[in-house]
């Protein structure tokens, strides 16, 4: 794995490794001292187009329990308008000599762009491209279903897959990278994905994802749901037509407090909420359901440090930044509890 | 002195030995003061008028009537950043052009008499192929006014295809007043078929590709829509209309319909669209980046069809150079648009002719007479017979070459066949019996007479 582009061509095995290493670096995020000196002395650059302090400050947060350098960059608005390109803005990344660039893009395929050319020579791990991709969000949230789905089973989550959960996906698929990032991932790990969405807000092509489609929220629960994921729904777009108001939005695709009761009346006891946020409360999700104990909107921010702990760390470790290493163990070669660069620090703890 | 010499070289005598005319039988052509003054069988190379001609062996080449493009974007006047007059024709000259028409999308746009005389001007100084202005339907491409095309048809530049090529005259009666005002003088109106509210932000084709990439759609249904509406209008007032770089199987089926009902309506093909499909986008490379956008497999098998059975004309290249920091950047970023005079010829040989789709006689036909048709470029697009204009391409169909746009004439770098390894060479191309090119590189330009640069097309005036 050379760069973190996309979850479309993430296979099974680099994403359970990525999940696994997840789970160890978790480990570090509750010790009083939360910090490996696994990146000591390589630079990350946060490199944001776009304002996102939310997964801004979850880069820094990672890249700094590595001991990595960390250095942001807020080229917000239109590079061109601004009179950089993205070409000079990747070289002069490269000449001050970033290992890795965290790329957060309005436009999409723009972390393609920069691992393509020979602008830069780092790894780029992709923050979110347009309506492209946000594989790392997808990736907190399998991390976060992994947990909830093993805990049912009794199991470890370390080395499982998502087989047989169902996970529905509601809310604007059309302008969503979470939701192509999740759909791509989810299929991968073996789980079964509906997407619902008012037919305005999904993409011509999307009978073609591996996965289903449903226009009746109320339906889909019905037929059982153990992980629910809301998305953000920008009000805005009923000016262009996507929908007739906000509130028939919140009636027919919110997860409102009527939808919170119906798990309690179908027998989904176990089921969990979810959300990337930023919420917007009373539109895609009630207070109540975003409050409730089957949420996991806290624990998802909480586990996207150690996703992207994760990403860095194998990304920027010696041993797989050769393409053609050979394929290691989940259990023992990547965890950082084998590694003695990763063990945890003596040296700085009081 | 200078001006004498090239004189001479306008009036030079060439004698193409064994070339098999539209691919057919070998013959001689003899081209003489700017015609072809004879073409048989082993021509005697003794007899008069045949003694002091220079011999080319055209042995193995097929020769075809000079290509004429219906479709350019010379970037002259405003944009010579990007390609000017001398590039473009170049360019159009090793393509095995003689003539192309120059969209009006230039700055200051080509949408008044003064600039048409303007880009006729320049293409007469540079001398590589005939450059056929093209006007403005509307006054700054606006899409609000008419701009003067009487005016324009009646200047120098003799404009007969007008257009507003980037952007669709999408107003209804616009579009109709135009159809309508162009039969004074026998013009047509070239339309870029894209409804532009259903095309917002638009990046690619709307389809699979596009919903796992998060770039937002260019759906068939905005080509097809305005091509539908547009043969209505045509037939209703009776005017001619011709549709540009038709791109989806829909609309080839509506030019169907609409030329079985016997609308007098014309269409074009791009040679990208006759090969590449929006799979490429998944590269995020703008150099694939184009409007109208790459399409499905589906769509390029119908126009490939579409082509050979007449239901589209033409080949158009849709010529669109850029300067590279427009295409070395995001996709969203970049400009559309492809380079294409220089692979026009290979790209049609590999999709058209290699697949038995087509024969040279069809080449000729929608590369040369009938854009010329269209046009009404009376001097091209003419028969290979004695006393025709020479304007005449020999091509080596045999040649494989490899498109590294670094070593293209154009100045856009932006091919997106690069890399790719293509059939057919064009070996020589004649321009009023000049040779612009020779042993597959430029030669030297023909010279118009001084009095010709300045006026209207040879043959148009009084």
């Amino acid at each position: 794995m050379r760069h973190l582009l996309s979850t479309e061509d993430l296979s099974l095995h680099d994403a359970i490794r990525i999940l696994d290493t997840a789970e160890e670096m978790s480990a570090v995020g509750e010790r009083e001292v939360k910090k490996l000196p696994a990146l000591r002395g390589r630079t990350v650059v946060n490199l944001f187009f776009e304002d996102s302090t939310r997964t801004r400050i979850s880069f820094e947060a990672a890249a700094k329990r590595l001991s990595a350098d960390v250095i942001n960059f807020a080229a917000k608005g239109s590079s061109v308008s601004k009179g950089e390109s993205l070409k000079d803005t990747a070289q002069t990344l490269a000449a001050m000599g970033a290992d890795a660039v965290v790329i957060r893009h309005w436009a999409s395929g723009a972390p393609h762009r920069l691992a393509a050319t020979d602008w830069i020579d780092a790894a780029v791990i992709n923050a979110g491209d347009g309506t492209h991709e946000h594989p790392t969000q997808a990736l907190l949230d399998a991390f976060t279903m992994r947990r909830h789905w093993s805990k049912l089973a009794g199991t470890p989550s370390a080395g499982a897959d998502l087989t047989g959960m169902r996970v529905a996906i509601a809310g604007d698929v059309l302008h969503s990278r979470v939701a192509r990032s999740n759909v791509w991932l989810l299929r991968t790990l073996g789980a079964e994905v509906t997407l619902v969405a008012p037919p305005t807000l999904l993409p011509i092509g999307v009978e073609k994802w591996p996965c289903a489609v449903s226009f009746d929220l109320d339906e889909t629960l019905a037929q059982g749901v153990d992980a629910m994921m809301m998305l953000r729904v920008q009000g805005e777009r009923m000016n262009a037509s996507f929908f007739p108001t906000t509130r028939e939005y919140s009636r027919r695709w919110g997860f409102d407090d009527n939808r919170l009761r119906a798990l309690d009346s179908l027998g989904l006891k176990d089921t969990i909420i979810m959300h990337p946020g930023p919420m917007n409360r009373g539109l895609e999700i009630s207070a109540a359901a975003a409050d409730s104990p089957r949420s996991t909107v806290l624990a998802q921010v909480r586990n996207g440090v150690s996703i992207r702990m994760a990403a860095l760390y194998l990304l920027l470790s010696g041993e797989n930044r050769e393409p053609a290493a050979a394929p290691v163990s989940v259990s023992a070669a990547t965890s950082p509890a084998a590694n003695p660069n990763l063990t945890y620090s003596h040296q700085e703890s009081h | 002195m200078a001006e004498q010499q090239q004189h001479a070289d306008n009036s030079g005598a060439y004698l193409i030995r064994g070339a098999a005319i539209l691919g057919g039988a070998a013959e001689d052509l003899l081209i003489r003061d700017g015609v072809i003054a004879a073409r048989g069988r082993q021509l005697d190379a003794d007899s008069a008028g045949v003694r002091d001609a220079t011999v080319i062996d055209a042995a193995g080449l097929i020769a075809l009537p000079g290509m004429v493009d219906i479709h350019t974007h010379l970037r002259e006047p405003g944009r010579e950043d990007a390609e000017t007059v001398e590039t473009g024709t170049r360019a159009a000259a090793l393509g095995g052009y003689t003539a192309v028409h120059a969209m009006a999308n230039s700055t200051p746009v080509a949408d008044t008499a003064g600039v048409v005389e303007q880009v006729l001007t320049l293409g007469r100084t540079a001398g590589w192929v005939d450059v056929r202005p093209v006007g403005a339907v509307t006054v700054g491409l606006a899409g609000e006014q008419l701009a003067e095309l009487g005016a324009m048809a009646d200047s120098r530049a003799h404009v007969r295809v007008f257009s507003d090529d980037g952007i669709c005259v999408h107003d209804p009666v616009l579009m109709r007043r135009a159809l309508e005002y162009v039969k004074a003088f026998d013009g047509v109106v070239a339309q870029h078929a894209q409804e532009p509210r259903l095309t917002a932000g638009a990046q690619m084709n709307e389809g699979e590709v596009s919903a796992v990439l998060g770039l937002a759609g260019w759906p068939a249904v905005a080509e097809e829509s305005i091509i539908a509406r547009d043969v209505l209008l045509a037939q209703h007032v009776g005017s001619r209309l011709h549709v540009c770089h038709v791109s989806t199987a829909g609309s080839v089926e509506i030019i169907r319909w609409a030329k079985s009902r016997g609308v007098n309506v014309t269409a074009e093909v791009t040679p990208h669209h006759l090969w590449l499909t929006d799979e490429l986008a998944r590269s995020y490379d703008p150099v694939y980046k184009v409007n109208p956008p790459l399409r499905t497999d589906a769509d390029v098998q119908a126009l490939r069809a579409a082509l050979a059975d007449g239901t589209i004309d033409v080949v158009g290249t849709d010529h669109a150079p850029h300067p590279s920091e427009h295409k070395e950047c995001e996709w969203a970023q970049a400009a559309m648009g492809m380079t294409g005079l220089e692979t026009a010829l290979s790209v049609v040989q590999h999709t058209m002719i290699e697949t038995g789709l087509m024969g040279w006689e069809d080449f000729a036909r929608v590369t040369s007479t009938a854009p010329a048709a269209i046009g009404r470029v009376q001097d091209q697009g003419r028969p290979l017979e004695a006393g025709e204009p020479a304007n005449v391409i020999l091509v080596d169909a045999a040649a494989r070459w490899t498109v590294d746009p670094s070593k293209m004439a154009t100045m856009g770098r932006n091919s997106p066949f690069a890399g790719r390894e293509l059939p057919g060479k064009v070996v020589a191309t004649f321009f009023k019996g000049h040779p612009t090119v020779l042993d597959g590189k430029l030669n030297t330009p023909y010279r118009w007479p001084v009095d010709a640069v300045d006026a209207g097309p040879a043959g148009l005036r009084p």
